[in-house]
């Protein structure tokens, strides 16, 4: 593999980003409702300022778990199919690069325009709040904002695997949105109505491990597991083993979501 | 297939090299045992209807898609093959209806090509220059015309300064006068010693330009030589179109009448007779006795549009 064809396919897409805004808009979307959530997280309770850094990270989780996803998977789904469909692909296939260098490259300038627009987004409200943080605050602020980049990272990964299989970029989209209902809505409801409707006899050992096969559950417990004030309020993440929920053990799941997905892109590329 | 080619001992070795090429989707045999060569400095056409295998080909050659069966070989190496790199590098290709990056200037656009390509973007400038673009240099890709994209797509097809061009419907778009400068830039880059291979279905473009080419019809290449060559071997007739006075007409056209020609046409003093090759001596003599009668005659030979449809028919 030749990683300055990578860098050179990473850089066009991580500067398309930048140049047509894309990138200052979503960090401005996440600027905007970070802080919202911040010092108008409490307005129905009749408080309006920072209260504390567990109710805001929750509130946060809870935002970032619909966004990111969504927002991974619009900018992912055309990388490869688009190419194809607009007729630019056997162009740059016809340069010195393999399809394992161009879909590593195209992936790579879009986690790097998604992390740049995440870290840019939060990291400023992370500065606007730090006077107010101590340092075990700004630990877990740092990793919401950790795990945020690797849920994107994640959901990149699944866009940019439907790009490679889907025929065209109506199907991508299709698929995409299709993807997001899945993992972001429908996941969850499943898995609990199993629970519910067996009344807790059927699955009921297998269940936190299928949380496991759903990044946005990955992301979620990560980031509610250390807050005893929040934990409560979520309820499938509550019933997840503690001995699972070791930071480490959780990240290298959520490796194998930005891997896996990604692995079977380049496999289906190739062919 | 037969390879008609008076001038084939005076041309390079050769630099393209397909052997037994299949390409087959399911039930559909895209290209079907293709036999081809072309050699160190040729400008090859490549014609055919749409759907008869040429874009299969390129992409072969180019190997952008696997083959079903046979061997191609660039410039020695196996296409698709281990040293892929390295024959990419001596390789430009202009895909048809180039499609390049709308939010990029064409001084960028050159400069991604380049980096991937790997070879220096000194020479851009220059090149934008040998192309007219100088001045749309700073321009974005989505303000230009679509003559200008081709002119610009072909600006990268010369990143590198290849040794063989692939040129897949290259003048689409180009005004007559860019057609022009594009096949000024053709024969200085074959005087250079180019290999190029071009496709066009502007046959009437690309006839008195080709060194040799294929015609491939149902996936087979049906014939391969110079133009001068498949007109022999299909042996289509000749056509004169003779000129007289109105008050020599009916003399000429009596004489023409009783010679071995085809077709007579006749009117406004003009008489155009259809006749074998074998008989185009005879006639220019029965011409030339009708003692001044004639004002004027111009002998024409099939183009090439008549040959491809004798072969592809």
């Amino acid at each position: 593999m030749e990683f300055s064809q990578v860098a050179t396919i990473a850089g066009k897409e991580f500067w398309d980003r930048i140049r047509n805004r894309w990138v200052l808009a979503v960090a401005l979307v996440f600027t905007v409702f970070a802080l919202s959530i911040a010092y108008f997280g409490s307005a129905q309770q009749g408080a309006v300022g920072f209260r504390s850094i567990e109710v805001t990270i929750a509130s946060l989780v809870s935002l970032v778990i619909y966004l990111i996803p969504l927002i991974a998977l619009v900018l992912g789904f055309d990388a490869i199919v688009g190419e194809r469909e607009r007729g630019s692909l056997d162009l740059l296939l016809s340069m010195p690069i393999t399809r394992l260098e161009l879909l590593l490259g195209k992936y790579l300038g879009l986690a790097g325009a998604l992390t740049f627009s995440t870290v840019a987004g939060f990291g400023l409200v992370g500065l606007v709040l730090s006077s107010q943080l101590d340092l075990n605050a700004l630990f877990h602020y740092f990793g919401f904002m950790f795990s945020s980049v690797l849920l994107g990272c994640a959901f990149l990964s699944l866009a940019v695997m439907l790009s490679v299989f889907a025929a065209d970029r109506t199907r991508a989209s299709g698929l995409a949105i299709a993807m997001w209902f899945f993992f972001v809505l429908i996941f969850d409801l499943l898995v609990l109505g199993v629970l519910v409707v067996t009344a807790g006899q059927w699955g009921g050992e297998a269940l936190p491990y299928a949380l496991l096969f759903n990044p946005a559950d990955v992301f979620r417990i990560l980031n509610i597991f250390s807050m005893d004030d929040v934990r409560t309020l979520y309820g499938l993440s509550t019933v997840f083993p503690p001995a699972l929920a070791q930071p480490w053990l959780l990240g290298l799941v959520m490796a194998a979501w930005i891997a896996g997905p990604l692995a079977i892109a380049a496999w289906r590329f190739r062919r | 297939m037969a390879d008609i080619s008076p001038a084939q001992n005076d041309a390079g070795a050769p630099v393209i090299v397909a052997r037994g090429v299949h390409k087959h989707y399911g039930l559909i045999h895209a290209v079907d045992g293709v036999d081809m060569e072309v050699r160190s400095g040729e400008l090859f056409g490549l014609i055919g209807h749409n759907g008869a295998g040429k874009s299969t080909m390129f992409k072969m050659m180019l190997g952008l898609i696997p083959l079903t069966a046979g061997e191609i070989r660039i410039d020695g190496a196996p296409v698709p093959g281990s040293d892929f790199r390295a024959v990419r590098r001596k390789v430009g290709y202009l895909p048809e209806n180039v499609v390049l990056y709308d939010n990029l200037t064409g001084a960028e656009t050159l400069d991604f090509f380049a980096r991937l390509k790997g070879v220096s973007r000194a020479p851009n400038a220059a090149l934008l220059e040998r192309v007219g673009l100088t001045h749309a240099a700073r321009r974005r890709v989505r303000e230009y015309s679509k003559g200008m994209r081709q002119r610009l797509g072909f600006a990268q097809a010369l990143l590198g300064t290849p040794r063989i061009l692939f040129l897949d419907e290259p003048t689409t778009g180009l005004d007559p006068e860019a057609i022009r400068g594009f096949y000024a830039i053709l024969r200085q880059l074959k005087s250079e010693g180019v290999t190029m291979v071009i496709t066009s279905h502007i046959l009437a473009e690309i006839q008195e330009r080709v060194d040799r080419l294929a015609i491939m019809a149902a996936g087979k290449v049906q014939a391969t030589g110079t133009v001068q060559a498949l007109r022999e071997q299909m042996d289509l007739p000749l056509w004169f179109d003779v000129r007289v006075a109105p008050e020599d007409f009916e003399a000429v056209r009596n004489a023409l009448g009783s010679l071995p020609v085809g077709a007579v046409e006749a009117h406004d003093g003009h008489i155009a007779v259809q006749c074998s090759r074998d008989a185009k001596m005879a006639v220019i003599a029965a011409l030339a006795a009708l003692n001044g009668k004639v004002r004027d005659l111009t002998v024409r030979e099939p183009s090439l549009e008549d040959v491809f449809f004798g072969f592809s028919d």
